[in-house]
Order: C-alpha cells, then structure tokens, then sequence
C-alpha cells in the first residue's frame, strides 16, 4: 500500500516491487524492484534469457506473478489479463507482431475495441481517430492495407497505433529494432521522442547498447532472472552497461593471431535469390573465402545473410549466378543438396539449431551424426545403421567439445543451449570440412560457451580451413573475423578487412551508406 | 516439455490412466444401458480368451489390427497422419484377389509371394496419391486420404460389381480361390505336430504379421529410412538441412504405410473368407488408428495393443450373444472412447501429471 | 430434358443440399475459429438419432430439433474440451467423436427401441413436411415460372429454408460483426486476440457450440425432415461431403451454398440417372458418389485454385515462454 518512503510518490508511472516468477524449476525473476518515471523513455538491458520478456508479459497480464506488486501512477493494480493491462493504460509493441495478416489496418486496430457489436461504427470511428494519430505522432499508414502487404516497418507502426487507439499512457517496447532496418529504426525513435513529448511513458527492451544510449532517459540492467540496477543513461557508458549485464567484464577480444590467408577455397559470384512472395533476398551478391581466413558476414537480421548461408549451403534455391569450389560450380537449384556440400567438405552450423540443427527428440548420438548418417561407417548393412559406431562417435565429440552432461542417451531437448550448440559444432568441426558455414553460433548460449565456441572456430581457422560466419551481434564478427562482409537489403553495402574498420564505420555500412564511396559524392 | 517427465511415466503410466479411464467410461455405458460391468467384462474375457475358439478368433482378429496399427504408426513417425488405412487395406483386398484369381496356384507357399506383392502393391499404390499430393502440393494428407477411403469404396464396389462378380450372381463377390491360394490355418498347422485346437480363422498370417511388426521396429529403429522418417516427423527444415528430401521420405512412408495397411487382405482375404466379399475391411483400417495410439505407435505397444482389440471384437460378439442389451457396437463405442482418452485427451492426465513431477522436481533441487 | 424433370431434378438437389450446407457452414464456423472438424459426420449422426428417437416418443417434430442439437452440441463440447482445454489432437478428437457416435447411437438405439438400431417410423405430425409457399399452387400453371416456383422454390420443409437462410447470415455474422471479426482473427492469429485482451478460449468455444448446433440441424434433418426416422449409419458419409464442400467453397459461406448445391445435384443426378451414358460410354454410378471426393482431391491439390485454410488452425493455442 505504501512505499518505502511512506507516501504515494506520483512522479513514478510504474513501480514493481519484488517481483518473482518461476516456470516449474526454472526462476525467470526474482525479486524485481523497477521504478519508471512519468515521461520518460526508459530501458531494460540484459542478455538474451535474463528475463526482460518475461518481466514485461507480466506487466501486460500475459502471466502472473508469483509474488510482488504492481504499482501504476502509485496505485496498487492487479493485472490478471491483457484486458486489465489495456485499461489500466498500458500497451505493448510485441516482438512477433500480434496481427492478423490476411485482415485490413483498420480491422486489426479495432479487434478488441469494438464499440458495439457491429463492424460498420467501430471502423468508421477508427478511420477518423486514425486520421488523427497520424497527423499528430507522424504515424503514417493506409487504413484499408491488407496487413500482409506492409513493410515490416509499416507493420509496426500498426502496432504502436492499436496502443495508442487503446488510449494508452504507458506503451512497452519488446526487442523493437531486431526486423528494422537502420533507417526504419531512426523513424521508430523519432516517433518515441514524439509520444515522449506528449507525456507518454515508453518502456524500452533491447540488449542493443548503442540504442539504449541513443534514446532513453534511464535504463535499468537485468542479469539472470534479477534486475541489477537502474542509472541515468546520460551518467553511464556502454562498457558499464555490458560489464553489469554479463556480471564481469567482458573482453569480447578473441585470443587470435593474423591470419595467413591461403588461396581462395569457395567463390560466389552474382547470387540472386527472389522467394515465394516475390521479395528479391539476395541481389547480384558476390564474395570469396580463402583458406584460413574467417569471413564475417554483418547486417541487420533480414537483410539477405540468412538466405545466402543457406543458398551456400545447398538447402536454398538461387534464382542466378555461380557458387564455385575446388574449380567447380556447385549446383544451386534444388533445396536437397546438403549432402552433396558435406561430401565436398562444406559444413554448415545452421543458424537455427532448434528447427534445423538438432532433432530435439533424438538422443546425443543421434544428433552427433545428424547429416553425416548416410556415411559408410555408420553403416550396418542392409539399409540399417551401426548404433555402436555411432555411439564411438558420440563419445569422443562429448569428450573432446566438453559436452555437459556427458550423457549420449539424454535427449538434445534437455540440454542447456551452450551445449546444444556444442553438440552442433562438434558434428560439423569433425566432419573435418575444408569451409565452415557458421551462423548465429553464440545465439542463446551462456557467456562460458562462448568464448569456448569462439576458441574452436579460431582453432578451425588456424587449420588452415575457410570460415564463413553469419552474426547479427557487432561485436562477435569484430572479434572473430579477419574480413568483413557487410549486408543491406540483399546486397553487399561494403567490404572492410577487419584491422581496417571499426564500429562506426560498419553501422553505417549496415545502414547501407558507404562511407567511402559517399565521401567522394 | 514432455521431457520433465520420467520415462515410465510417459511410456506406461499416462498410457495406462488413461485407457482405464476409457474402460470407466465404457462401464458407464454399460451401467447406463442396464446391464451389470462386472458381468459384462467376465463374459468378455471368457468369450474371447475362455477357450482355443475364443482365443483363435482373438488372435484372427488381432492379425488384421496388427496390420492396420502399424500401417498408421509408421506413417505417424515420418510426422503423417493417415487416416486412410480403410481404402488402403480394400484396395490391396484387391490385389490380393487378382493374384489368386490370375492362375490355378498348385500350392499356397507359391502363390503367397504373389499374393504380398499385389496386396502390398495395391495398397501403397492407394497411399501413393494422397503422399504425393501431400509432399509435391501441400495438400492436407489427413482430408486426401479420408476422400481416398470414399473413392476407394466406390472404385472396389465398381469392381466387385462390373468385373469381378461371378456372373449370373447377385451377390458383390468373387468366385472362390482355388484351393492352392489357400493359407493354412492355425489348427491345421499345429495339427501337423499333434496338437488340436478348435477350427477357428486363425491361420498363416498371424506369423506373417508378427514378421510385419519386427521389420517396423527394424526400420523405425534400427534402419537409415527410419532415422530420416524420424527427423522429417520432427521438423521439416531439420531434414532439409540433413540432406534428407522431404518428398522422398514422406512419399516413402506413405507407401510402406499403405502396403502394410494392404497387408490385412493376407488375413482375411487368402487366409480365411477364400473369395472377396463386399467391404471386407469393415472398419479394421480405423480400428488401426486406436491400436496405434494406443501402442504409442511401437509395434510392441501395437501388437498388444492389437492383441486387446482383438479380445474386445471376439468377446464383444460373444457379449453381444449373451447380453442382447449390450449389441455389438459396443466395440465401437470402446474403441471411440479409446481413441478420445489415449490421443485427444491424453492431457487430460498429462497436465496433472506434469504438475505433480515438476512441483516436486523443484522441492528437491 | 424437359422443363418439369428438369425443375424436379433442381428440387431434390435443393434437399439433398440441405444437411450438406448446414453441416458445412458448421465446420466454417468450426474452421474459421481455427479448430478443424473432421467429426461433422458423428456430430449429425447423434443429431439425427436424437431428433428421430424423441420425435417418435414425444410425437413432436420440433422437440425432436431441440433433442438432436443437444446431442450434437454435447459432442461439440466434448471437441472443445479436447482441442481447446487440453489441447490435444483435433484430428484424433475428431476421429473419436465419429466413432462415439456411430456406436452409441447404434448401441442405445438398440437398447431403447429393440429395431435393430432404426427409431420407429415417424408418422406424419412428428415430422418436417414441406411447405406450400403462397400463391404455389397458382401459378403452376404459367410457364417456366410456374414450375420453378412451385416445384423448385416452395414445397420444402422449414429446415430447407433455414440452412439457405444460414447462408446470408453467416456472411453477415463473418464479416460485418465484432463477434465476427474476433472469430476469424482467432482462427488466423490467436495470439493478436489474447494481446488483444479477448479470451481465445472463450471465442472457439463458442465457434465449436454453433458448429454444434448446425450440425444438430443437419442430423435432425435427415431423421425428421427427409426420412421418417433415424436409421444406422444414415449420415453415409455427407458430415465428409460437408468437409469436402468446405474446402472446395475454401471457407466461404456463399462459394459453401455453391459447392453443397453442386455437390447435391451430383447425388441427385446420380439417383436419377443411375449409369447414364455420355458419348457411348455408361458412367457408372459409383463414379458420380465418388466425384465430389475426387473434385475436393483435385482442389486441394491446387490444379484449381489453391484452397488456403485458416492459418492457425489445427493447433492448440499455447502462450509462448
């Protein structure tokens, strides 16, 4: 009822106070203090699983808390759904846009806050509301759009539109700039610089320094499931930030000497790939790797480095041009050529080792032959396979990649992601293959697997192997790679060797500007 | 999720709650219609398990779930749900009846190598469209092979009536195989080692199913297809990535799946009604899809789960004849109230479950 | 062919529409909502066994009705609390619900009335007999007109109407009311429904209650309306036909009224004509039971415009971690 300093303090739009939430064994927070001042553009940093979705789902009724308070504008408030969250004031922008694709802008603004049982007033009234909202927070979109059809940014805007038709004072922000691109994202900041003048509250969630930097007033650090502390952005530093959110400090400055590039081992030249709605993902891209060289690849996700890994790597079809390794071209058309890559001695760690690189169900010497269990020595006879083989195999890669638990029964499901991702590269590291495709490797992984996934790619490298690595994460293609690749919408924006660049000049890059090339115009 | 929870409790178990509930509920029933349970249930297993003539016509039963059970499990591992093993098992009906009907076999054992291969060629022949449409167009495998069950009928009753009919006959059915085609029986083999059973169905096939049944185990287990059946079943990109082409696999599995669906024409066709007779599935390819779920698509689980099935159709007859309030859709009912408990209500018991075992998991660490 | 058999053939594929419709836009509710029916089938037969068995006993048609969509709204909330409580397997509840009621119906049947699973034979005041629409008998006489008015549009029963009267007004529940614009949004995104704050459990179970009902109208239907009495089995696989319509009207009410139309002539047809000859070669007529099975094959193969259903239908909706 009262807070520590015995009197309601007005000034704050949300308090929570110790906040704890566990799912069955697993504590997502833990005794959460988080005071948001009235006006102000606040964010919440932490690495990926230290509970900011979490935190947020339970300000906005999607779960409930196990303890703890909720104080909005110093009122004790129960938020058991969506619905109280909504007419308590609060909106949220989710990460996975909650749209219905195949309805109009002006359907999903209203769903939910219909005013009568019939469409027609609702959406009348919507249409001049929305005439409204656009001329006031320059928040542009074609009310009778079909969903589908919009850009990603113009999906957004619908989204933080729904929360301000909903009348909301308090809007939250999950992980918004991830789809956007740079440009995208400066016209999102822009418009919460907007709604902050106008006294709306904005919660801000991201593990992306250099935003929170760029736009908030204050910011508060998560670490595994706690909140560690709230600063003034303007009195803070990025270093700081990452120290608090990691716990120590973090020398992303991978242990590496120069690399000693041999000759070219893979070249793609021209890669076109246009997908089912017609989008061109890849434009007339060209790159080569050389032998003992870690090529990065940066961008924002979506921009064409997801497509070309996998076009590399034989599951994805190229429209036109030639990938060409050992002298050869590689056939581009069908999406079944994975095999044929890894019998040429490319090995592929897939970005998403939920769906794509692991077979959850399977056992670990299942999953440490995943892809290689056509080969000879896994085989038995008689189309079946030898499962002592392959349980050999999953020995020596448990033991060897410091798998924990150590366990080849235990299924991949219930394994910790730092180790999941080990059984993966194990598997392909192996396979002993002349080009490593690697992408996202540290995704979900704890800080301690990292540096380990790190060490054998940069072990992988000094082999004298060709990597091509894949990251939306700055600071890991910085550390890792020897040359780096930057991509915008689907083609290359600029090629820098990795001595020769720096953060600023690699933002700008992803932005699509270059620098370079600008400078003379 | 599934995975808080330890192995004997997800493998036996749930399983076993849950067809307890469905057996509950099917007491009810009995209730509700007047009879006594307990009774019913004696005479049941007396009628089904109480002789050599019960337990050959369980077992006859058995052999045909024990087809049509592993027909929807190995379909179900490559992550396919084929509800068509009713038009898959009449059309090898058919093969089956053509083989018998093209020659004047001399003696069974030639013609039953024929006789698999046109059973198994017919019914995956049947699988092959609705797998086909599915892997190369999208279509939904569950509504093409439902539509493939009511095309098949109408394609089999067409047949049974314009060129297979013995002509002048009214009835839809064949003439009969010549003895060589016929399957030896259960009593007739066991007759040659001196021991008598009662006349009964049972015959060869009961062998060739419990046959059918290792090499399932052996390809979804043991084999290179079953792991690529596997992954597939998973996750669809997880195959792709692993070089495994999903069209192949899943065309694959509908094939094998038909084939062991066709399978059942062995049991019943050749190795007891000697002719084709109209709709001599009867409902023993959806009866496949209880056993299935209810052996947790393991052909161990399948084959006991097929074993009960068959004691509950010999002994629901029996029932049937000595409580003429209990009829005998009974089975159905049984086998509906299986299905729901065992596949769509199967949370009913898992979420309580999963509270109970992850609650006390955090207590202890 | 002449006007009248011409007229009369458009008439018996109007009833033979009839519980393929109602059984159809029940599955579109169902489907729309996101949660797939493939127990249309069991859902009518309980219907009809329901609505044949009291009618008889009570002697009243419409008490009849109201028994025959209790039973299939019980099977509805048996499918509710399968795909939409527990989130099981639709599919596998469906499955279930077709064999509960195949079963059951025989089974009570049986007990109850001691006929070999039929109901006793409905006289003619506890039934839905057809309706003279007014000036029928008028105008017969003038031409063209006359025997379409007559024979095609009046003389049907008030179920027959009904189900053409479910289809404007599912259009209009669909598209032009809140309830409407919830209920689709449910079957597409669940998730933009639940931020929305509106319950995702509330809105399918009341989708799955009115496929209930409708298919309570089709069963009641088919005992009641184009029967005299409830026989084993007599559904004869129209809940799939009603499946089939659906996907072939690609979850549309007004392509639903063409697709069950066609789908009714064919039967029509077929009863009528039974193996007719086209250019020296007879059809037979399995053909033509087989064909709307074989022209839902075609569609959902995409050979002829590509049906897309609801994207999330089919799976339990799960809030994610």
């Amino acid at each position: 009822m009262q807070n520590q300093a015995g009197r309601i303090d007005s000034a704050l739009a949300i308090e929570l106070v110790g906040i704890s939430k566990s799912f069955g064994p697993v504590q997502a927070n833990r005794d959460i203090h988080l005071p948001v001042r009235r006006g102000t553009i606040h964010g919440i940093v932490g690495e990926n699983g230290a509970g900011k979705s979490t935190l947020m789902s339970i300000l906005y009724g999607f779960y409930q808390a196990d303890s703890g308070e909720i104080r909005i504008n110093g009122q004790r408030t129960e938020i058991p759904d969506s619905l109280a969250a909504i007419s308590a004031g609060i909106g949220m922008v989710h990460q996975h846009f909650m749209l219905v694709q195949p309805f109009t802008v002006l359907e999903n603004i209203i769903l939910g806050a219909e005013d009568g049982p019939l469409l027609r007033p609702s959406l009348a009234k919507a249409r001049s509301e929305l005439e409204r909202l656009a001329n006031e927070y320059e928040l542009r979109v074609d009310p009778d759009a079909v969903v589908s059809e919009l850009s990603v940014g113009a999906q957004q805007r619908v989204e933080i539109l729904k929360a301000l038709y909903r009348e909301c004072d308090i809007l939250i922000l999950d992980e918004p700039t991830g789809v956007l691109t740079p440009a995208e994202a400066d016209h999102l900041f822009r418009i919460l610089e907007h709604l902050k003048s106008e006294g709306k509250t904005i919660i801000l969630i991201t593990h992306k320094l250099r935003e929170i930097m760029a736009v908030t007033d204050e910011v508060s650090i998560m670490r595994r499931g706690e909140m560690v502390k709230t600063l003034v952005t303007s009195e803070t530093s990025p270093s700081e930030l990452a120290e608090l959110m990691v716990g120590r400090r973090v020398l992303l400055r991978v242990e590496k000497t120069p690399a000693k590039p041999g000759p070219v081992a893979l070249e793609a030249k021209d890669l076109t790939l246009i997908d089912d709605k017609g989008v061109e993902r890849l434009r007339s891209v060209s790159l080569n790797v050389r032998e003992g060289e870690i090529l990065g690849i940066a961008g924002v996700a979506g921009n064409g480095q997801s497509e070309l890994l996998e076009v590399l790597a034989g599951i994805a079809v190229a429209n036109s041009g030639t990938v060409t390794f050992r002298g050869q071209d590689l056939d581009l058309s069908k999406i079944t050529n994975a095999n044929q890559r890894r019998k040429l001695g490319i090995a592929h760690v897939p970005e998403d080792r939920h769906r794509r690189g692991l077979v959850m169900p399977y056992q670990t010497w299942e999953n440490t032959a995943f892809g290689y269990h056509g080969q000879p020595r896994f085989e038995a006879g008689y189309g079946l396979m030898s499962r002592g083989e392959m349980r050999n195999d999953a020995v020596g890669k448990i033991e060897r990649f410091d798998i924990r638990p150590p366990d080849t029964n235990l299924k991949s499901a219930n394994f910790s992601g730092g180790n999941q991702q080990k059984i993966v590269l194990a598997r392909e590291i192996e396979s002993d293959p002349d080009v490593l495709l690697v992408g996202q490797p540290t995704r979900g992984v704890d800080i301690g697997a990292i540096e380990f996934i790190h060490q054998q790619i940069v072990t992988l490298r000094d082999r004298g192997k060709a990597i091509i690595l894949v990251s939306v994460e700055l600071d890991e293609i910085q550390a890792l790679s020897d040359r780096i690749i930057v991509m915008f919408d689907g083609r290359v924006s600029g090629e820098r060797l990795s001595s020769e660049t720096d953060e600023r000049e690699l933002g700008l890059l992803m932005a699509g500007i270059d620098p370079e090339k600008s400078e003379g115009a | 999720m599934n995975d808080k929870l330890p192995r004997w409790v997800d493998l036996a178990l749930i399983p076993l709650i849950n067809l307890i509930l469905a057996f509950l509920v099917a007491g009810l029933v009995v209730v509700f219609i007047g009879e006594d349970p307990i009774q019913a249930v004696r005479l049941l297993l007396v009628g089904s398990l109480g002789s050599s003539y019960g337990i050959g016509f369980t077992l006859y039963y058995a052999t045909t779930f024990v087809f049509t059970g592993l027909a929807v499990a190995i379909a179900f591992h490559a992550g396919l749900f084929n509800i068509g093993g009713e038009g898959q098992a009449a059309l090898g009906g058919i093969g089956a009846t053509l083989v018998c009907l093209a020659f004047d076999w001399p003696h069974w054992t030639l013609a039953l190598p024929f006789a698999i291969l046109g059973a198994c060629l017919f019914g995956a022949a049947w699988a092959f469209i609705p797998g086909y449409l599915q892997a190369k167009r999208g279509s939904h495998i569950v509504i093409t092979t439902i539509m493939f069950n009511f095309i098949g009928a109408a394609l089999v009753v067409y047949l049974l009536v314009n060129v297979l009919k013995v002509p002048g006959s009214m009835a839809p059915e064949t003439r009969n195989f010549a003895e060589g085609t016929h399957l030896p029986f259960m009593h007739e083999i066991l007759g040659v080692f001196g021991v008598a059973i009662s006349k009964t169905p049972l015959n060869l096939s009961a062998f060739l199913a419990l046959v059918g049944a290792f090499l399932t185990w052996l390809l979804i287990w043991r084999s290179r297809l079953g792991y690529e059946m596997r992954a597939l079943g998973f996750s669809e990109p997880a195959a792709v990535y692993a070089g495994i082409d999903p069209v192949r696999v899943t065309i694959i599995a509908m094939v094998l799946s038909g084939a062991m669906a066709g399978m059942m024409a062995l049991n019943v066709v050749m190795g007891f009604q000697h002719r084709l007779v109209l709709d001599y599935v009867g409902g023993a390819g959806f009866v496949g899809i209880a056993v299935a779920l209810m052996g947790r698509n393991h052909p161990v689980g399948v084959v006991i789960a097929a074993i009960l099935f068959g004691i509950l159709y010999q002994g629901g007859a029996e029932l049937a004849f000595d409580m003429p309030n209990i009829s005998r859709e009974m089975i159905v009912v049984i086998q509906a109230l299986v299905i729901l408990f065992t596949g769509a209500l199967e949370n009913l018991v898992r979420f309580p479950m999963e509270r109970l075992f992850v609650k006390s998991g955090t207590r202890t660490g | 062919m002449d006007i009248d058999v011409f007229v009369q053939l458009m008439g018996s594929s109007l009833r033979l529409a009839t519980p393929l419709l109602l059984a159809c836009l029940a599955g579109l509710f169902s489907e729309r909502a996101g949660i797939f029916d493939i127990g249309l089938d069991g859902k009518m037969l309980a219907a009809a066994f329901a609505a044949g068995a009291v009618a008889a006993v009570s002697g009243s048609a419409w008490l009849g009705l109201l028994a025959g969509i209790g039973a299939s709204m019980a099977l509805s909330v048996v499918h509710g609390l399968a795909s939409i409580t527990l989130r099981g397997n639709q599919l596998i509840s469906g499955v279930a619900i077709n064999f509960l009621a195949s079963g059951m119906t025989a089974l009570i049947g049986q007990n109850w009335f001691h006929q070999g699973g039929q109901t006793p034979q409905l006289t003619a005041d506890s039934r839905f007999l057809g309706i003279q629409l007014p000036f029928a008998e008028g105008l017969s006489s003038v031409p063209i007109v006359g025997p379409i008015y007559s024979n095609f549009i009046s003389g049907h029963n008030i179920l027959v109407y009904i189900a053409l009267l479910t289809v404007p007004l599912t259009w209009w529940i669909l598209f032009r009311t809140r309830f409407g614009l919830r209920l689709r949004a449910v079957g597409e995104n669940p998730g933009a429904v639940d931020t929305a704050g509106i319950s995702v459990v509330v809105q399918r179970y009341q989708a799955v209650l009115i496929c209930g009902l409708l298919c309570g109208i089709s069963g009641a239907y088919l005992s009641t309306g184009m029967s005299a009495g409830f026989v084993r089995e007599m559904t004869a696989g129209k809940g799939f036909i009603a499946l089939a319509a659906l996907i072939f009207a690609k979850w549309k009410p007004w392509p639903a009224l063409g697709a069950c139309f066609l789908f009714g002539f064919l039967e029509a047809f077929g009863i009528r004509y039974q193996g007719f000859t086209i250019a020296g070669v007879t059809v037979p007529v399995q053909f033509m039971q087989a064909l709307p099975y074989i022209l839902t094959v075609v569609i959902l193969a995409g050979f002829v415009g590509k049906a897309i259903p609801p994207k999330a239908g089919g799976q339990p909706y799960v809030k994610e971690r």
